[in-house]
């Protein structure tokens, strides 16, 4: 334990972005997430992890609002992204999905070219005043996507033509183009082979400089490898958070190590 | 559980199938029952194939003659002292000559004619009234026509092509035969007899004849000149009014209800509503429309207007099923990728949503003007059904004169007695299936076109 502590302190001079308190979330009659306390820091990446069903998709859907789309879904409790609540009535879902993005399960590229798919975000927020600002804007983001060298002779082909990882690829670039603080990822490598998913994975790990990110995974490995803060989610109880380090290789809880040998799951 | 598995309980249950190459019981019974319904479904298709066929023949031998048509020719001398007594061309003065002042000058037209070709019609036992009665009774009101529209021609000689009685007509299409034209009180063998020899001499002719396609209806005694122009124009008429008022609305509701309206009893009540109105009989529709657009509100009866208005109200509920399904049909992962970079539920669905659900709802909408192109029963409870021998004007007014439709025409059309009536709904038959088929090619090209994987 001793060893730790160093590093937990210094992950804690990192700002905190989302300070979460007591989060219920209902699907009609069904508790889905019981009693859940997250904090989640700036620069920083998050890690979800825990058996199917356990409700990390659906707590990470809360995050941005997501879960508004679903009728039955219910959620109580506290969310304060930089102080302030996101379910609080006057909050625009809309405003908020521009501040927290979200990379999804599998690449869903918008059926058009890879140049809209990213100058998308940017028009409808109004971030670009003319056609090269807008230039730029793609440019950026899809260097920050790492598919820039990829894509920039065919900026006019379909999104839908690429690759599936250049496709996810692509997809985090539409997600960073719009200049998120928050960067929401549902297992987005769970679909992809495992050249694209390492691809991707150093990917998340530059986008650390700039964002903090949260991404739920199957993959524990993959938690282990990306991740500074890990999250373990049984049953819809957030069961254990801390270093990443601490979580794999000294856990508290006997259910989070269950998990991690491979006992439940 | 049976004792001999009880006995053996590690013994996994086999199918014994023996060898390969010989076929058991168990197979052969399912080969057989396979076999057997391959070809049930080939007897279907095979039956269905066979009704097309038999319908199609049987419209097309009895239709395509309806587009052509014999006529004769003569050379009408516009005599200035029956047209025009004061010889002033005053066109008022012109116009107060009815069609019975122009049938002496097709009557001298045709004498001359005869003598001409050197045919006495007296030896076939043909009076010189009979010989006038083979040319249509629509030649006077042609040689009218003419004569207002160019009254500078009056005193010449002009060439013109009249119409063939009905009966003449027949005579080439094989409806009428010289044992049939012995019982007939219309026409006499002579005249048959009268009419080849014009043929021979080249006064008589058949061939392709626009003026079915272009002109009205005409009366139950000149089945000749009937045309299907006025039907044309005013089923064009309704789709126009069906299309700019089912596809908004219909597209409307339809995202409405996919996207934005919240599940509860109330939009549960309203689907199961428009599936129950794509099911009521369209003869509902049309006294609906009687007693609200007409007796209520008080547009005129006949009107395309009203016509398109019920139409729409029957069309409404396939659009909006049509749109709702291929609303539903674009992937959730879409409109989460919409609203995942910050736009507003509008903006998803008219950005992306939409534009992928185009092909879908604009078949859907197409099936539907089609469906409604051939409705009959609403439009005769609206006063469509009646003798209309005036275009309607051009929209936006023409949408409130008597029009006629193409199914209705049909109907009307097979109601009279001449049997040269059925050879021209046969006729418009063919003319609203050849509309129904490029309307569902157009769906076919527009699904074609704009198909898009994701």
């Amino acid at each position: 334990m001793n060893d730790m502590r160093p590093v937990e302190r210094a992950v804690d001079t990192n700002e905190i972005k989302f300070d979460c308190k007591d989060c219920q979330v209902y699907y009609g009659e069904k508790h889905a997430i019981i009693d859940v306390d997250v904090k989640i820091e700036d620069k920083t990446v998050t890690a979800f992890i825990g058996p199917s069903g356990c409700g990390k998709s659906t707590f990470l859907r809360c995050l941005n609002r997501m879960n508004d789309t679903i009728d039955i879904c219910r959620v109580e409790g506290q969310f304060l992204l930089d102080g302030e609540e996101i379910y609080d009535k006057r909050v625009d879902p809309v405003q908020l999905r521009a501040k927290v993005g979200m990379v999804f399960q599998r690449p869903n590229p918008f059926p058009k070219s890879i140049y809209d798919n990213i100058a998308y975000g940017p028009r409808i927020h109004g971030l670009a005043k003319n056609k090269a600002e807008l230039d730029e804007i793609v440019e950026k983001s899809l260097r920050r996507g790492a598919i820039w060298d990829e894509v920039k002779d065919r900026l006019d082909a379909p999104g839908t033509g690429l690759s599936g990882g250049q496709q996810q690829r692509l997809c985090i670039a539409r997600a960073v183009a719009t200049e998120p603080e928050v960067l929401l990822m549902d297992e987005p490598c769970s679909a992809l082979d495992p050249i694209a998913t390492s691809q991707v994975e150093e990917l998340i790990d530059e986008l650390r400089e700039n964002y903090s990110v949260v991404i739920v995974t199957h993959s524990m490995q993959q938690a282990a490898r990306v991740s500074q803060k890990t999250a373990f989610f049984h049953l819809g109880n957030l069961v254990e958070f801390g270093e990443t380090g601490q979580i794999f290789t000294n856990p508290k809880d006997p259910r989070t190590e269950s998990y991690i040998t491979g006992r439940i799951g | 559980m049976t004792d001999a598995i009880a006995q053996t309980p590690d013994e996994p249950r086999r199918v014994d199938v023996g060898s390969l190459m010989a076929h058991d019981e168990r197979t052969r019974r399912r080969n057989r029952a396979e076999r057997r319904f391959q070809l049930y479904g080939l007897t279907a298709i095979g039956v269905g194939l066979l009704a097309l066929v038999v319908l199609l023949v049987s419209i097309l031998s009895q239709g395509l003659p309806a587009f052509q048509q014999t006529f004769i020719t003569l050379d009408v001398h516009l005599d200035a002292t029956k047209l025009d007594k004061n010889g002033t061309r005053d066109i008022e003065e012109i116009k107060k000559v009815s069609t019975f002042g122009y049938a002496p000058l097709i009557k001298a037209a045709a004498e001359a004619k005869m003598e001409e070709l050197g045919i006495n019609p007296e030896e076939f036992g043909v009076t010189g009234k009979d010989a006038q009665a083979m040319i249509s009774k629509e030649a006077a009101a042609q040689l009218r026509r003419f004569v207002i529209a160019n009254p500078d021609r009056i005193g010449d000689t002009v060439e013109f092509e009249f119409l063939a009685n009905g009966r003449i007509d027949g005579y080439y299409k094989g409806r009428v035969t010289m044992e049939s034209a012995e019982r007939d009180s219309n026409v006499s063998p002579g005249q048959l007899q009268l009419a080849d020899a014009l043929k021979q001499g080249g006064a008589l002719s058949k061939h392709f004849n626009w003026s079915f396609i272009t002109a009205a209806d005409a009366s139950e005694n000149r089945p000749e000149a009937a045309g299907i122009g006025v039907a044309i124009i005013g089923s064009l008429y309704m789709m126009i009014v069906v299309l700019c008022l089912a596809l908004p609305i219909g597209v409307a509701a339809s995202i409405y209800l996919e996207e934005f309206a919240p599940t509860n009893w109330f939009t549960d009540l309203i689907e199961v509503n428009i599936s129950n109105l794509a099911a009521v009989p369209s003869i509902v529709f049309g006294i609906l429309g009687l007693a609200i657009f007409i007796n209520y509100a008080g547009l005129p009866q006949s009107a395309p207007i009203v016509g398109g208005l019920v139409l729409t109200l029957m069309t409404l509920p396939t659009i909006i099923i049509s749109t709702r399904a291929s609303l539903k049909s674009v992937p959730p992962s879409i409109r989460d990728a919409a609203l995942g970079v910050g736009a507003s539920k509008m903006q998803s669905v008219f950005h992306h949503v939409l534009p992928l659900a185009m092909p879908g709802i604009l078949t859907g909408t197409i099936i539907g003007l089609a469906q409604a192109l051939g409705e009959t029963a609403p439009l005769m409870l609206i006063g469509m059904v009646a003798f209309v021998r005036e275009f309607p004007s051009a929209p936006p007014e023409g949408f409130f004169d008597p029009a006629s439709a193409l199914p209705v025409q049909v109907y009307n059309w097979t109601q009279r007695a001449d049997p040269a009536f059925v050879e021209r709904a046969s006729g418009a038959i063919i003319v609203l299936l050849l509309f129904l088929l490029c309307m569902n090619m157009i769906a076919i090209i527009l699904r074609r076109r704009f198909e898009r994987r994701w």
